[in-house]
Protein backbone atom coordinates (compact mmCIF):
# COMPACT_ATOMS: atom_id res chain seq x y z
CA UNK A 1 0.00 0.00 0.00
CA UNK A 2 2.95 1.96 0.74
CA UNK A 3 4.42 1.95 -2.30
CA UNK A 4 1.13 2.59 -4.40
CA UNK A 5 0.38 6.03 -2.29
CA UNK A 6 4.21 6.54 -3.81
CA UNK A 7 3.07 5.95 -7.21
CA UNK A 8 0.69 8.36 -7.09
CA UNK A 9 3.30 10.94 -7.62
CA UNK A 10 4.95 9.27 -10.16
CA UNK A 11 3.23 11.75 -12.60
CA UNK A 12 4.50 14.32 -11.06
CA UNK A 13 8.00 13.04 -11.12
CA UNK A 14 7.94 12.33 -14.34
CA UNK A 15 6.73 16.29 -15.00
CA UNK A 16 10.16 17.45 -12.98
CA UNK A 17 11.95 15.07 -14.78
CA UNK A 18 10.96 16.32 -18.21
CA UNK A 19 10.48 19.19 -17.23
CA UNK A 20 14.85 19.76 -16.40
CA UNK A 21 15.14 17.55 -19.89
CA UNK A 22 13.74 20.26 -21.76
CA UNK A 23 15.26 22.87 -19.85
CA UNK A 24 18.50 21.38 -20.26
CA UNK A 25 18.10 21.25 -24.26
CA UNK A 26 17.61 24.73 -23.70
CA UNK A 27 20.62 25.97 -21.87
CA UNK A 28 23.37 23.45 -22.59
CA UNK A 29 22.59 22.94 -26.74
CA UNK A 30 23.90 25.62 -29.26
CA UNK A 31 21.62 24.89 -31.85
CA UNK A 32 18.73 26.98 -31.94
CA UNK A 33 16.44 24.82 -33.72
CA UNK A 34 17.49 21.93 -30.71
CA UNK A 35 16.39 24.64 -27.99
CA UNK A 36 13.48 25.36 -29.81
CA UNK A 37 12.53 21.35 -29.45
CA UNK A 38 13.72 21.35 -25.80
CA UNK A 39 11.32 24.56 -25.26
CA UNK A 40 8.41 22.26 -26.83
CA UNK A 41 9.04 19.60 -24.30
CA UNK A 42 9.58 22.10 -21.35
CA UNK A 43 6.04 23.29 -22.43
CA UNK A 44 4.52 19.53 -22.63
CA UNK A 45 5.91 18.87 -19.26
CA UNK A 46 4.28 21.66 -18.00
CA UNK A 47 0.77 20.40 -19.95
CA UNK A 48 1.36 17.01 -17.99
CA UNK A 49 1.77 18.99 -14.53
CA UNK A 50 -1.76 20.57 -15.08
CA UNK A 51 -3.79 17.45 -16.62
CA UNK A 52 -2.28 15.99 -13.97
CA UNK A 53 -4.12 18.20 -11.50
CA UNK A 54 -7.03 17.37 -12.88
CA UNK A 55 -7.85 13.55 -12.20
CA UNK A 56 -10.36 12.57 -9.84
CA UNK A 57 -10.19 9.00 -8.57
CA UNK A 58 -13.30 6.97 -10.19
CA UNK A 59 -13.86 9.92 -12.48
CA UNK A 60 -14.81 10.22 -15.85
CA UNK A 61 -13.95 12.48 -18.78
CA UNK A 62 -16.57 15.80 -18.15
CA UNK A 63 -19.38 14.76 -21.00
CA UNK A 64 -22.22 14.86 -18.59
CA UNK A 65 -24.70 11.85 -19.16
CA UNK A 66 -28.15 12.32 -18.92
CA UNK A 67 -30.07 9.50 -16.61
CA UNK A 68 -26.95 8.52 -14.66
CA UNK A 69 -26.82 9.66 -11.05
CA UNK A 70 -23.64 10.32 -8.92
CA UNK A 71 -21.26 10.30 -11.78
CA UNK A 72 -17.90 12.15 -10.73
CA UNK A 73 -15.95 14.11 -13.08
CA UNK A 74 -12.60 14.92 -13.93
CA UNK A 75 -12.04 18.64 -13.40
CA UNK A 76 -12.40 20.05 -16.44
CA UNK A 77 -10.96 23.52 -15.79
CA UNK A 78 -6.93 22.52 -16.50
CA UNK A 79 -8.22 20.82 -19.50
CA UNK A 80 -9.57 24.48 -21.15
CA UNK A 81 -6.46 26.25 -20.26
CA UNK A 82 -4.27 23.19 -21.66
CA UNK A 83 -6.42 22.81 -24.78
CA UNK A 84 -6.16 26.25 -25.81
CA UNK A 85 -2.72 26.48 -24.37
CA UNK A 86 -1.42 23.41 -27.31
CA UNK A 87 -2.86 25.45 -29.93
CA UNK A 88 -1.32 28.70 -28.75
CA UNK A 89 2.07 27.06 -28.26
CA UNK A 90 2.17 25.55 -31.77
CA UNK A 91 1.52 29.40 -33.35
CA UNK A 92 4.27 30.64 -30.86
CA UNK A 93 7.02 27.75 -31.75
CA UNK A 94 5.86 28.75 -35.41
CA UNK A 95 6.89 32.04 -35.00
CA UNK A 96 10.06 31.02 -33.52
CA UNK A 97 11.14 28.68 -35.90
CA UNK A 98 10.74 31.36 -38.78
CA UNK A 99 13.03 33.73 -36.57
CA UNK A 100 15.74 30.72 -36.65
CA UNK A 101 14.48 30.49 -40.72
CA UNK A 102 15.72 34.11 -41.28
CA UNK A 103 19.00 34.00 -38.94
CA UNK A 104 19.95 31.22 -40.71
CA UNK A 105 19.77 33.34 -44.48
CA UNK A 106 21.51 36.11 -42.46
CA UNK A 107 24.30 34.64 -40.51
CA UNK A 108 24.53 31.10 -42.10
CA UNK A 109 24.30 29.35 -39.78
CA UNK A 110 22.45 28.70 -36.51
CA UNK A 111 24.32 27.67 -34.00
CA UNK A 112 24.83 30.21 -31.21
CA UNK A 113 28.23 30.86 -30.35
CA UNK A 114 28.83 30.77 -34.46
CA UNK A 115 26.10 33.52 -34.65
CA UNK A 116 27.87 35.67 -31.41
CA UNK A 117 31.18 35.30 -33.00
CA UNK A 118 29.40 36.75 -36.65
CA UNK A 119 28.23 40.07 -34.55
CA UNK B 1 -22.69 -20.79 -23.34
CA UNK B 2 -22.57 -19.00 -26.94
CA UNK B 3 -21.54 -15.69 -24.81
CA UNK B 4 -18.61 -17.50 -23.17
CA UNK B 5 -17.57 -19.06 -26.16
CA UNK B 6 -17.60 -15.49 -28.48
CA UNK B 7 -15.51 -14.19 -25.32
CA UNK B 8 -12.74 -16.90 -25.52
CA UNK B 9 -12.22 -16.69 -29.51
CA UNK B 10 -12.59 -12.88 -28.80
CA UNK B 11 -9.25 -13.03 -26.27
CA UNK B 12 -7.43 -15.65 -28.45
CA UNK B 13 -7.87 -13.03 -31.06
CA UNK B 14 -6.66 -10.15 -28.54
CA UNK B 15 -3.80 -12.15 -27.61
CA UNK B 16 -2.60 -13.51 -30.75
CA UNK B 17 -2.61 -9.76 -31.96
CA UNK B 18 -0.57 -8.62 -28.94
CA UNK B 19 1.78 -11.77 -30.17
CA UNK B 20 2.24 -10.37 -33.24
CA UNK B 21 2.92 -6.30 -31.99
CA UNK B 22 5.21 -7.87 -29.93
CA UNK B 23 7.01 -9.95 -32.77
CA UNK B 24 7.23 -6.66 -35.25
CA UNK B 25 8.75 -4.78 -32.27
CA UNK B 26 11.55 -7.27 -31.78
CA UNK B 27 11.93 -7.49 -35.12
CA UNK B 28 12.60 -3.99 -35.16
CA UNK B 29 14.91 -3.80 -33.19
CA UNK B 30 16.93 -7.16 -33.90
CA UNK B 31 16.91 -7.50 -37.50
CA UNK B 32 19.89 -6.54 -39.66
CA UNK B 33 18.76 -3.77 -41.54
CA UNK B 34 16.76 -1.16 -42.63
CA UNK B 35 14.27 -2.84 -45.47
CA UNK B 36 14.07 -6.41 -42.98
CA UNK B 37 13.50 -4.26 -40.44
CA UNK B 38 9.95 -2.33 -42.16
CA UNK B 39 9.32 -5.79 -42.66
CA UNK B 40 8.80 -6.81 -39.46
CA UNK B 41 7.42 -3.62 -38.30
CA UNK B 42 5.38 -3.48 -40.74
CA UNK B 43 3.09 -6.36 -38.92
CA UNK B 44 2.26 -4.66 -36.55
CA UNK B 45 0.00 -2.43 -38.37
CA UNK B 46 -1.59 -5.32 -40.22
CA UNK B 47 -2.13 -8.32 -38.58
CA UNK B 48 -1.68 -6.89 -35.26
CA UNK B 49 -4.60 -4.54 -36.05
CA UNK B 50 -6.44 -6.73 -37.67
CA UNK B 51 -6.50 -9.00 -34.56
CA UNK B 52 -6.79 -7.16 -31.91
CA UNK B 53 -9.68 -4.73 -33.53
CA UNK B 54 -11.99 -7.82 -34.39
CA UNK B 55 -10.96 -9.23 -30.51
CA UNK B 56 -12.50 -5.77 -29.69
CA UNK B 57 -15.25 -5.81 -31.83
CA UNK B 58 -16.50 -8.99 -30.79
CA UNK B 59 -16.06 -7.92 -26.57
CA UNK B 60 -18.40 -5.02 -27.48
CA UNK B 61 -20.85 -6.77 -29.48
CA UNK B 62 -23.75 -5.28 -31.78
CA UNK B 63 -23.09 -1.13 -30.56
CA UNK B 64 -22.03 1.33 -31.93
CA UNK B 65 -18.72 0.99 -30.73
CA UNK B 66 -18.16 -1.35 -33.16
CA UNK B 67 -18.97 0.68 -35.80
CA UNK B 68 -16.37 2.84 -34.84
CA UNK B 69 -13.62 0.32 -34.33
CA UNK B 70 -14.29 -1.31 -37.64
CA UNK B 71 -14.13 2.40 -38.89
CA UNK B 72 -10.90 2.88 -37.14
CA UNK B 73 -9.65 -0.93 -38.52
CA UNK B 74 -10.53 0.44 -41.90
CA UNK B 75 -8.12 3.42 -41.56
CA UNK B 76 -5.58 2.43 -40.11
CA UNK B 77 -5.61 -0.83 -42.89
CA UNK B 78 -5.86 1.85 -45.45
CA UNK B 79 -2.88 4.20 -43.66
CA UNK B 80 -0.47 1.70 -42.10
CA UNK B 81 1.11 -0.39 -45.47
CA UNK B 82 0.79 3.28 -47.21
CA UNK B 83 2.98 4.57 -44.40
CA UNK B 84 5.47 1.01 -44.77
CA UNK B 85 5.92 1.38 -48.43
CA UNK B 86 6.19 5.34 -48.82
CA UNK B 87 8.90 4.66 -46.28
CA UNK B 88 10.68 1.91 -48.03
CA UNK B 89 10.08 4.28 -51.02
CA UNK B 90 12.10 7.24 -49.72
CA UNK B 91 15.03 4.81 -48.26
CA UNK B 92 15.23 3.49 -52.02
CA UNK B 93 15.26 6.81 -53.60
CA UNK B 94 17.83 8.17 -51.23
CA UNK B 95 20.24 5.62 -52.62
CA UNK B 96 19.96 2.94 -49.42
CA UNK B 97 19.57 -0.50 -51.84
CA UNK B 98 18.23 -3.39 -50.86
CA UNK B 99 20.81 -5.87 -49.76
CA UNK B 100 20.23 -9.15 -48.35
CA UNK B 101 23.76 -9.48 -47.56
CA UNK B 102 24.73 -6.38 -45.83
CA UNK B 103 24.34 -6.66 -42.03
CA UNK B 104 24.13 -2.78 -41.41
CA UNK B 105 22.84 0.46 -43.24
CA UNK B 106 25.33 2.66 -43.10
CA UNK B 107 27.84 1.12 -45.83
CA UNK B 108 26.07 1.95 -49.08
CA UNK B 109 25.26 6.18 -48.23
CA UNK B 110 25.84 7.36 -51.23
CA UNK B 111 24.65 10.93 -52.58
CA UNK B 112 21.02 10.67 -53.55
CA UNK B 113 20.15 10.49 -56.91
CA UNK B 114 19.08 13.86 -58.71
CA UNK C 1 -4.58 -2.30 -14.66
CA UNK C 2 -5.04 1.26 -16.44
CA UNK C 3 -2.48 2.29 -13.93
CA UNK C 4 0.64 0.20 -14.96
CA UNK C 5 -0.21 0.88 -18.43
CA UNK C 6 0.30 4.68 -17.44
CA UNK C 7 3.28 4.01 -15.56
CA UNK C 8 4.45 2.36 -18.63
CA UNK C 9 3.65 5.55 -20.66
CA UNK C 10 4.96 7.50 -18.41
CA UNK C 11 8.40 5.92 -18.56
CA UNK C 12 8.57 6.11 -22.35
CA UNK C 13 8.06 9.85 -21.92
CA UNK C 14 10.97 10.28 -20.17
CA UNK C 15 13.30 8.14 -22.35
CA UNK C 16 11.90 10.01 -25.70
CA UNK C 17 12.62 12.95 -24.11
CA UNK C 18 16.50 12.20 -23.40
CA UNK C 19 16.66 10.53 -26.58
CA UNK C 20 15.80 13.77 -28.04
CA UNK C 21 17.83 15.84 -26.39
CA UNK C 22 20.76 12.95 -26.68
CA UNK C 23 20.50 12.92 -30.58
CA UNK C 24 22.32 15.17 -32.73
CA UNK C 25 20.91 14.69 -35.96
CA UNK C 26 17.81 17.13 -35.77
CA UNK C 27 15.93 14.94 -37.99
CA UNK C 28 15.76 12.68 -35.56
CA UNK C 29 14.99 14.75 -32.63
CA UNK C 30 12.13 15.84 -34.79
CA UNK C 31 10.27 12.58 -35.40
CA UNK C 32 11.36 11.18 -32.11
CA UNK C 33 9.02 14.71 -30.86
CA UNK C 34 6.53 13.44 -32.78
CA UNK C 35 6.49 9.86 -30.80
CA UNK C 36 7.05 12.20 -27.70
CA UNK C 37 3.38 13.97 -28.91
CA UNK C 38 1.46 10.62 -29.27
CA UNK C 39 2.62 9.32 -25.80
CA UNK C 40 1.34 12.51 -23.88
CA UNK C 41 -1.64 12.22 -25.91
CA UNK C 42 -2.33 8.69 -24.86
CA UNK C 43 -1.22 9.79 -21.32
CA UNK C 44 -3.93 12.65 -21.47
CA UNK C 45 -6.66 10.18 -22.38
CA UNK C 46 -5.84 7.60 -19.28
CA UNK C 47 -6.24 11.32 -17.26
CA UNK C 48 -9.54 11.54 -18.13
CA UNK C 49 -9.03 14.65 -20.62
CA UNK C 50 -10.58 13.52 -24.31
CA UNK C 51 -10.54 16.68 -25.74
CA UNK C 52 -6.78 17.78 -24.65
CA UNK C 53 -5.61 14.33 -26.14
CA UNK C 54 -7.58 14.87 -29.12
CA UNK C 55 -5.42 18.34 -29.75
CA UNK C 56 -2.44 17.08 -28.53
CA UNK C 57 -2.63 13.82 -31.35
CA UNK C 58 -3.64 16.54 -34.13
CA UNK C 59 -1.23 19.70 -33.30
CA UNK C 60 1.03 17.52 -31.67
CA UNK C 61 2.17 14.98 -33.61
CA UNK C 62 0.86 16.24 -36.62
CA UNK C 63 1.05 19.93 -37.18
CA UNK C 64 4.00 21.07 -34.96
CA UNK C 65 6.19 18.03 -36.91
CA UNK C 66 5.10 18.96 -40.18
CA UNK C 67 6.52 23.03 -39.58
CA UNK C 68 9.76 21.54 -37.69
CA UNK C 69 10.30 19.64 -40.91
CA UNK C 70 9.39 22.50 -43.34
CA UNK C 71 11.80 24.55 -41.42
CA UNK C 72 14.40 21.51 -40.87
CA UNK C 73 14.63 22.26 -44.67
CA UNK C 74 15.73 25.36 -45.00
CA UNK C 75 18.03 25.52 -41.62
CA UNK C 76 20.03 21.80 -42.11
CA UNK C 77 19.36 19.05 -39.99
CA UNK C 78 22.64 18.54 -38.56
CA UNK C 79 23.60 19.78 -35.27
CA UNK C 80 27.55 20.66 -34.07
CA UNK C 81 28.35 19.41 -31.05
CA UNK C 82 29.67 21.48 -27.87
CA UNK C 83 31.73 21.14 -25.68
CA UNK C 84 32.39 23.49 -23.04
CA UNK C 85 29.66 24.13 -20.30
CA UNK C 86 27.78 20.95 -20.46
CA UNK C 87 29.20 19.59 -16.71
CA UNK C 88 27.64 22.99 -15.15
CA UNK C 89 24.06 22.66 -17.06
CA UNK C 90 23.89 19.03 -16.48
CA UNK C 91 24.77 19.60 -12.46
CA UNK C 92 22.22 22.66 -12.38
CA UNK C 93 19.74 20.64 -13.98
CA UNK C 94 19.78 17.51 -11.46
CA UNK C 95 19.75 19.48 -8.46
CA UNK C 96 16.44 21.03 -10.20
CA UNK C 97 15.13 18.38 -10.50
CA UNK C 98 15.74 16.75 -7.04
CA UNK C 99 14.31 19.94 -5.37
CA UNK C 100 11.36 19.46 -7.96
CA UNK C 101 10.94 16.23 -6.69
CA UNK C 102 11.20 16.31 -3.44
CA UNK C 103 8.74 19.56 -3.82
CA UNK C 104 6.11 17.18 -5.13
CA UNK C 105 5.46 15.25 -1.63
CA UNK C 106 3.75 18.42 -0.57
CA UNK C 107 1.31 17.90 -3.29
CA UNK C 108 -1.82 15.71 -2.91
CA UNK C 109 -1.41 12.89 -4.75
CA UNK C 110 -2.65 11.34 -7.91
CA UNK C 111 -6.64 11.40 -8.25
CA UNK C 112 -7.29 12.78 -4.92
CA UNK C 113 -10.49 13.98 -4.78
CA UNK C 114 -10.10 16.47 -1.94
CA UNK C 115 -7.25 18.07 -3.35
CA UNK C 116 -7.49 22.25 -3.57
CA UNK C 117 -7.99 22.34 -6.70
CA UNK C 118 -11.46 20.32 -6.63
CA UNK C 119 -12.84 22.55 -4.02
CA UNK C 120 -13.03 25.79 -5.52
CA UNK C 121 -14.87 26.55 -8.91
CA UNK C 122 -14.52 23.36 -10.39
CA UNK C 123 -17.67 21.65 -9.12
CA UNK C 124 -20.00 24.94 -9.76
CA UNK C 125 -19.01 24.64 -13.28
CA UNK C 126 -20.13 21.06 -13.62
CA UNK C 127 -23.84 21.70 -11.85
CA UNK C 128 -24.68 24.78 -13.54
CA UNK C 129 -23.75 23.47 -17.30
CA UNK C 130 -26.44 21.70 -17.37
CA UNK C 131 -28.61 24.89 -15.92
CA UNK C 132 -27.35 27.57 -18.34
CA UNK C 133 -26.71 25.30 -21.12
CA UNK C 134 -27.83 22.20 -21.35
CA UNK C 135 -25.70 20.18 -23.62
CA UNK C 136 -23.17 17.47 -21.92
CA UNK C 137 -19.22 18.42 -22.76
CA UNK C 138 -18.55 20.77 -19.82
CA UNK C 139 -15.22 21.38 -21.19
CA UNK C 140 -16.75 22.94 -24.48
CA UNK C 141 -18.97 25.42 -21.81
CA UNK C 142 -16.60 26.71 -20.09
CA UNK C 143 -14.22 27.21 -22.92
CA UNK C 144 -16.63 29.00 -24.73
CA UNK C 145 -19.02 30.58 -22.62
CA UNK C 146 -17.52 30.67 -18.88
CA UNK C 147 -14.18 31.64 -19.58
CA UNK C 148 -15.31 33.29 -23.20
CA UNK C 149 -12.81 35.80 -22.46
CA UNK C 150 -9.35 33.32 -22.04
CA UNK C 151 -10.33 32.40 -25.39
CA UNK C 152 -11.23 35.21 -27.21
CA UNK C 153 -7.39 35.98 -25.90
CA UNK C 154 -5.83 33.20 -27.47
CA UNK C 155 -7.59 33.11 -30.38
CA UNK C 156 -5.99 36.81 -30.79
CA UNK C 157 -2.48 35.03 -29.71
CA UNK C 158 -2.93 32.94 -32.36
CA UNK C 159 -3.98 35.44 -34.88
CA UNK C 160 -1.06 37.81 -33.57
CA UNK C 161 1.92 34.76 -34.56
CA UNK C 162 -0.03 34.13 -37.55
CA UNK C 163 0.78 37.76 -38.86
CA UNK C 164 4.09 37.93 -37.09
CA UNK C 165 5.12 34.57 -39.16
CA UNK C 166 3.53 35.92 -42.33
CA UNK C 167 5.35 39.01 -41.51
CA UNK C 168 9.16 37.43 -40.53
CA UNK C 169 8.79 35.30 -43.67
CA UNK C 170 6.83 37.61 -45.81
CA UNK C 171 10.69 39.16 -46.88
CA UNK C 172 11.82 37.66 -49.67
CA UNK C 173 15.71 35.91 -48.52
CA UNK C 174 18.74 37.51 -49.29
CA UNK C 175 19.74 37.62 -53.03
CA UNK C 176 23.25 35.86 -52.87
CA UNK C 177 22.19 32.94 -51.12
CA UNK C 178 19.44 31.61 -53.96
CA UNK C 179 22.00 29.88 -55.73
CA UNK C 180 22.86 27.74 -52.46
CA UNK C 181 20.71 24.76 -53.17
CA UNK C 182 18.03 23.64 -55.04
CA UNK C 183 15.39 21.99 -52.86
CA UNK C 184 13.32 19.74 -54.67
CA UNK C 185 10.23 19.45 -51.85
CA UNK C 186 7.56 21.18 -53.88
CA UNK C 187 7.02 18.56 -56.32
CA UNK C 188 4.60 16.59 -53.80
CA UNK C 189 5.21 13.07 -53.77
CA UNK C 190 4.25 13.34 -57.56
CA UNK C 191 5.92 9.78 -58.01
CA UNK C 192 4.62 7.93 -55.38
CA UNK C 193 1.16 6.62 -57.39
CA UNK C 194 0.07 4.63 -53.71
CA UNK C 195 0.10 6.98 -51.39
CA UNK C 196 -1.39 9.66 -53.47
CA UNK C 197 -4.49 7.27 -53.80
CA UNK C 198 -4.42 6.70 -50.03
CA UNK C 199 -4.54 10.12 -49.31
CA UNK C 200 -7.46 11.19 -51.92
CA UNK C 201 -9.54 8.20 -50.66
CA UNK C 202 -8.37 9.45 -46.66
CA UNK C 203 -8.54 13.32 -46.91
CA UNK C 204 -12.19 13.83 -47.40
CA UNK C 205 -12.52 11.53 -44.29
CA UNK C 206 -10.14 13.55 -42.37
CA UNK C 207 -11.91 16.92 -43.23
CA UNK C 208 -15.27 15.24 -42.71
CA UNK C 209 -14.14 14.23 -39.34
CA UNK C 210 -13.29 17.68 -38.28
CA UNK C 211 -16.68 19.08 -39.36
CA UNK C 212 -18.00 16.15 -36.78
CA UNK C 213 -15.71 17.57 -34.47
CA UNK C 214 -16.45 20.84 -34.86
CA UNK C 215 -20.19 20.84 -34.95
CA UNK C 216 -20.46 17.79 -32.47
CA UNK C 217 -18.36 19.78 -29.71
CA UNK C 218 -21.20 20.15 -27.22
CA UNK C 219 -21.90 16.45 -26.72
CA UNK C 220 -18.76 14.75 -27.38
CA UNK C 221 -15.01 15.81 -27.46
CA UNK C 222 -14.19 18.20 -30.12
CA UNK C 223 -14.70 21.88 -30.47
CA UNK C 224 -13.31 24.92 -32.63
CA UNK C 225 -9.97 23.96 -31.50
CA UNK C 226 -9.34 20.78 -32.38
CA UNK C 227 -11.46 20.88 -35.59
CA UNK C 228 -9.27 23.43 -37.09
CA UNK C 229 -6.53 21.54 -36.22
CA UNK C 230 -7.93 18.61 -37.56
CA UNK C 231 -8.92 20.33 -41.11
CA UNK C 232 -5.57 21.65 -41.15
CA UNK C 233 -3.79 18.30 -41.00
CA UNK C 234 -5.89 16.93 -43.59
CA UNK C 235 -5.19 20.03 -46.27
CA UNK C 236 -1.05 19.84 -44.95
CA UNK C 237 -1.61 15.95 -45.90
CA UNK C 238 -2.74 17.14 -49.07
CA UNK C 239 0.02 19.77 -50.08
CA UNK C 240 2.58 16.83 -48.98
CA UNK C 241 1.11 14.47 -51.45
CA UNK C 242 -0.28 16.65 -54.38
CA UNK C 243 2.50 19.97 -54.36
CA UNK C 244 2.25 23.05 -52.77
CA UNK C 245 0.72 24.40 -55.80
CA UNK C 246 -2.30 22.22 -56.36
CA UNK C 247 -3.26 22.97 -52.11
CA UNK C 248 -2.67 26.59 -52.65
CA UNK C 249 -5.18 25.97 -55.94
CA UNK C 250 -8.00 24.19 -53.45
CA UNK C 251 -7.57 26.94 -50.82
CA UNK C 252 -5.64 30.35 -52.02
CA UNK C 253 -3.89 32.14 -49.70
CA UNK C 254 -6.49 34.77 -49.37
CA UNK C 255 -8.78 32.50 -48.07
CA UNK C 256 -6.85 31.51 -45.34
CA UNK C 257 -5.93 34.97 -44.34
CA UNK C 258 -9.48 35.77 -44.99
CA UNK C 259 -10.74 32.28 -42.26
CA UNK C 260 -7.92 33.61 -39.59
CA UNK C 261 -9.41 37.77 -39.49
CA UNK C 262 -12.92 36.37 -40.38
CA UNK C 263 -12.79 33.83 -37.47
CA UNK C 264 -11.25 36.37 -34.85
CA UNK C 265 -13.93 39.12 -36.01
CA UNK C 266 -16.70 36.65 -35.91
CA UNK C 267 -15.42 35.83 -32.34
CA UNK C 268 -15.14 39.28 -31.20
CA UNK C 269 -18.57 40.76 -32.88
CA UNK C 270 -20.57 38.22 -31.33
CA UNK C 271 -19.45 39.43 -27.98
CA UNK C 272 -20.03 42.96 -29.10
CA UNK C 273 -23.43 42.08 -30.55
CA UNK C 274 -24.16 40.70 -27.10
CA UNK C 275 -22.96 44.28 -25.60
CA UNK C 276 -25.73 45.84 -28.45
CA UNK C 277 -28.41 43.44 -27.22
CA UNK C 278 -28.70 44.69 -23.80
CA UNK C 279 -25.95 41.98 -22.15
CA UNK C 280 -22.51 41.93 -21.18
CA UNK C 281 -19.53 40.93 -22.96
CA UNK C 282 -20.20 37.58 -24.91
CA UNK C 283 -22.90 37.21 -22.42
CA UNK C 284 -24.73 34.91 -24.82
CA UNK C 285 -27.79 34.18 -23.04
CA UNK C 286 -29.24 37.88 -24.41
CA UNK C 287 -29.07 36.60 -27.88
CA UNK C 288 -32.47 35.05 -28.01
CA UNK C 289 -35.89 34.65 -25.95
CA UNK C 290 -34.68 31.92 -24.17
CA UNK C 291 -31.31 31.75 -22.72
CA UNK C 292 -30.60 28.32 -23.02
CA UNK C 293 -30.64 28.33 -26.59
CA UNK C 294 -28.88 31.68 -26.36
CA UNK C 295 -25.95 30.45 -25.02
CA UNK C 296 -26.23 27.28 -27.03
CA UNK C 297 -26.11 29.79 -30.73
CA UNK C 298 -23.65 31.89 -29.00
CA UNK C 299 -21.38 28.78 -28.22
CA UNK C 300 -22.43 27.49 -31.80
CA UNK C 301 -20.67 30.65 -33.53
CA UNK C 302 -17.89 31.41 -31.63
CA UNK C 303 -16.55 27.89 -31.91
CA UNK C 304 -16.90 28.20 -35.48
CA UNK C 305 -14.92 31.47 -35.35
CA UNK C 306 -12.86 29.59 -33.34
CA UNK C 307 -12.37 26.66 -35.63
CA UNK C 308 -11.50 28.98 -38.67
CA UNK C 309 -9.17 31.16 -36.86
CA UNK C 310 -7.05 28.28 -35.75
CA UNK C 311 -7.36 26.12 -39.30
CA UNK C 312 -6.46 29.36 -41.15
CA UNK C 313 -3.84 30.32 -38.88
CA UNK C 314 -1.65 26.55 -39.11
CA UNK C 315 -2.31 26.77 -42.91
CA UNK C 316 -1.15 30.55 -43.65
CA UNK C 317 1.92 29.04 -41.45
CA UNK C 318 2.51 25.91 -42.81
CA UNK C 319 2.57 27.79 -46.56
CA UNK C 320 4.82 30.65 -45.41
CA UNK C 321 7.02 27.73 -44.31
CA UNK C 322 6.76 26.22 -47.75
CA UNK C 323 6.73 29.39 -50.07
CA UNK C 324 9.96 29.88 -48.37
CA UNK C 325 11.80 26.61 -49.93
CA UNK C 326 10.85 26.91 -52.84
CA UNK C 327 12.82 30.81 -53.29
CA UNK C 328 15.92 29.56 -51.28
Amino acid sequence: MKLLELLGYFNYWVFAIVLMVGLYAVISKANLIKKLIGLSIFQSAVFLMYITMDKVEGGTAPIIQKGVENQIFSNPLPQVLILTAIVVGVSTLALGLAMVVRIKESYGTIEENEILDAD
Amino acid sequence: MIDILIDVFSWVLLILGGVCVLIGGIGGLRLPNFYTRIHAASLTDTMGAILIFVGMMLQSGLTLATLKLFAIMLFLLLTGPTATYALANAALLSGLKPDTGSNHDEVEKEEPAE
Amino acid sequence: MIFVFAIFLLSLLVITSIAIVRTTNLFVAVMLTSIFSFLMAANFFILDAADVALTEAAVGAGVTTVIFLCALALTGEREKPRINGRKTARVAVAILASLMIYATFDKPRLGDPDAPVHQHIAPWYIEKTTEHMDFPNVVTAILSSFRGYDTLGEVFVVFAACIGVLFILGVPPPAQKRLNKVVEQNKGLRHHLIPQVVGRLVIPFIVLFGLYTQFHGEYGPGGGFQAGAIIATGIILYALLEGENKALQAVPRSVLLGMVIGGALLFGSVGVICMFMGGNFLEYSVLSADPIWGQQLGILVIEAGVGMAVCGALLSIFHAFAARENVS
